[in-house]
């Protein structure tokens, strides 16, 4: 066993825990913070994607100890942040969840596009959304969310999208 | 869907992490961006006892143009690439490849030594830093050695490496303006690894070609047959195209890339080198 300290959403916590234990783990079962999402926990679905010193990462394929003392925001650490409001309320505006499962990871990736990539269009947010997988197959209205978020951001209308498709 | 029991360990210099790494033999691994090491072990494809974290070794963290090109360190995040943070020497070919591996939060995270030692067939950097001439620097406590790309990976996930050996650098050579490039990469969605890429460097004004071919079964290989067939055609036409396609299906099938009887793969990497290699010669 071994002490990690990380700061979790403006907390710094410590914990003993063993060396092999992820990220993902880390927080979930150590710290109780359960809307970070495991699924595949080999990288590939992206539902465990968390901001990691600013920036999107996998918690599941990460060593919780390889990023001791790391600033970590998971999806609840985003309770006073406007643009992230605002990125929510656009998912509840396009029905952009259905089972839920994936949003936490969904959310983590669409803020890092709308900070990263302000102009972005549809299909480069499609693109930027490759690496998370929705099962309910609910994309469309994901990139729906993510481009009325831009523009909501930017203070314009977004460009037409096909409607359902 | 966990690893299996193991030890982690953080060093600041590279004697220590090599003399760590040599300790343990086969039982001990070094822990880059964790990006491909991590599904292994949660896969327990991958058993290590040991792992060391390089993530604070200085020598690693660390990119700087040298003589006729650029040295980057093993633990340069593939991100870095792509936002341009590091100087692209290959007139955009590295910024280009960079943005086409995994995802973002992947990029951010696995590093170009990590993936070069993983050595993966089908990864992006093997065949990138193939046709740029890149070289790989090792370093171990008997003093390290320099080796080609093409040399230092000798296998489908395997290098010359030996327990205590750490890719410390790698050095990329200068481009000349003129020179060009294509990269084309077939892959089931964006992001995935790829089903076959491949890279040409052209560089008809020091008459220099390389063409390299991947995929997911056989390490990375150079052309031998379609360099010169590249340097002497100035025009492209879809003749030209069909006598790319056949000869490069008919190296293929001689050195065994790929089963000579796999038609869907030979004509897959046939029709992915012709399309890197119009691209390389309309720029």
């Amino acid at each position: 066993m071994s002490e990690i300290t990380l700061t979790i959403n403006e907390e710094t916590v410590t914990y003993n825990v063993e060396p092999r234990t992820s990220l993902a783990d880390y927080i979930r079962e150590h710290h109780g913070l359960t809307g970070t999402h495991t699924a595949c926990e080999h990288g590939v679905c992206g539902a465990c994607t968390i901001i990691l010193n600013g920036k999107p990462a996998r918690s599941c394929i990460t060593l919780a100890a390889a990023v001791e003392n790391s600033d970590i925001r998971t999806i609840e650490g985003y309770a006073q942040d406007v643009v992230m409001d605002t990125i929510r309320n656009c998912f509840i505006e396009t029905h952009a969840t259905q089972c839920g499962y994936c949003t936490p990871g969904m959310l983590a990736t669409a803020y890092d596009i709308v900070t990263r990539l302000p102009g972005a269009g549809r299909e480069r947010i499609k693109l930027e959304l490759s690496g998370n997988l929705c099962r309910c197959t609910g994309y469309l209205q994901i990139v729906d969310a993510i481009q009325l978020a831009l523009s909501k951001l930017a203070g314009s209308s977004p460009e037409k999208s096909v409607p359902n498709g | 869907m966990k690893p299996v029991p193991l030890e982690f360990t953080r060093v600041t210099s590279l004697e220590d992490a090599s003399t760590a790494l040599a300790a343990a033999g086969d039982e001990g691994r070094p822990y880059a961006g964790g990006q491909s090491l991590g599904p292994m072990l949660n896969l327990r494809i991958a058993r290590p006892t040991l792992l060391v974290d390089l993530s604070e070794v200085a020598a690693l963290n660390r990119h700087e143009p040298v003589d006729g090109g650029m040295e980057v360190g093993a633990m340069s995040v593939h991100s870095d690439f792509e936002d341009g943070k590091i100087n692209d020497v290959a007139n955009g070919l590295i910024q280009h490849a960079a943005s086409g591996i995994a995802y973002r939060a992947v990029r951010n995270r696995g590093t170009i030594g990590g993936s070069l030692s993983h050595a993966d067939p089908a990864a992006d950097w093997p065949p990138v830093m193939m046709a740029l001439d890149a070289v790989a620097k090792i370093y171990n406590t008997a003093g390290g050695y320099e080796l080609p790309i093409s040399e230092f990976i000798n296998g489908v996930l395997s290098t010359v490496m030996v327990p205590g050996d750490i890719l410390t650098t790698v050095k990329i050579p200068c481009l000349s303006e003129t020179a060009t490039w294509g990269h084309y990469k077939v892959c089931v969605k964006p992001g995935d690894f790829a089903q076959s890429l491949s890279v040409i460097l052209m560089d008809r004004a020091n008459k220099v070609c390389r063409v390299v071919v991947a995929g997911p079964s056989s390490p990375a290989r150079y052309m031998e047959t379609i360099p010169d067939l590249l340097l002497s055609t100035t025009v492209w036409s879809l003749g030209f195209a069909e006598t790319l396609k056949e000869t490069v299906i008919r190296e293929l099938k001689q050195k065994e890339f790929v089963e000579p009887t796999d038609r869907h793969n030979l004509n897959l990497h046939g029709t992915v080198v012709v399309r890197a290699a119009k691209q390389a010669m309309s720029q």
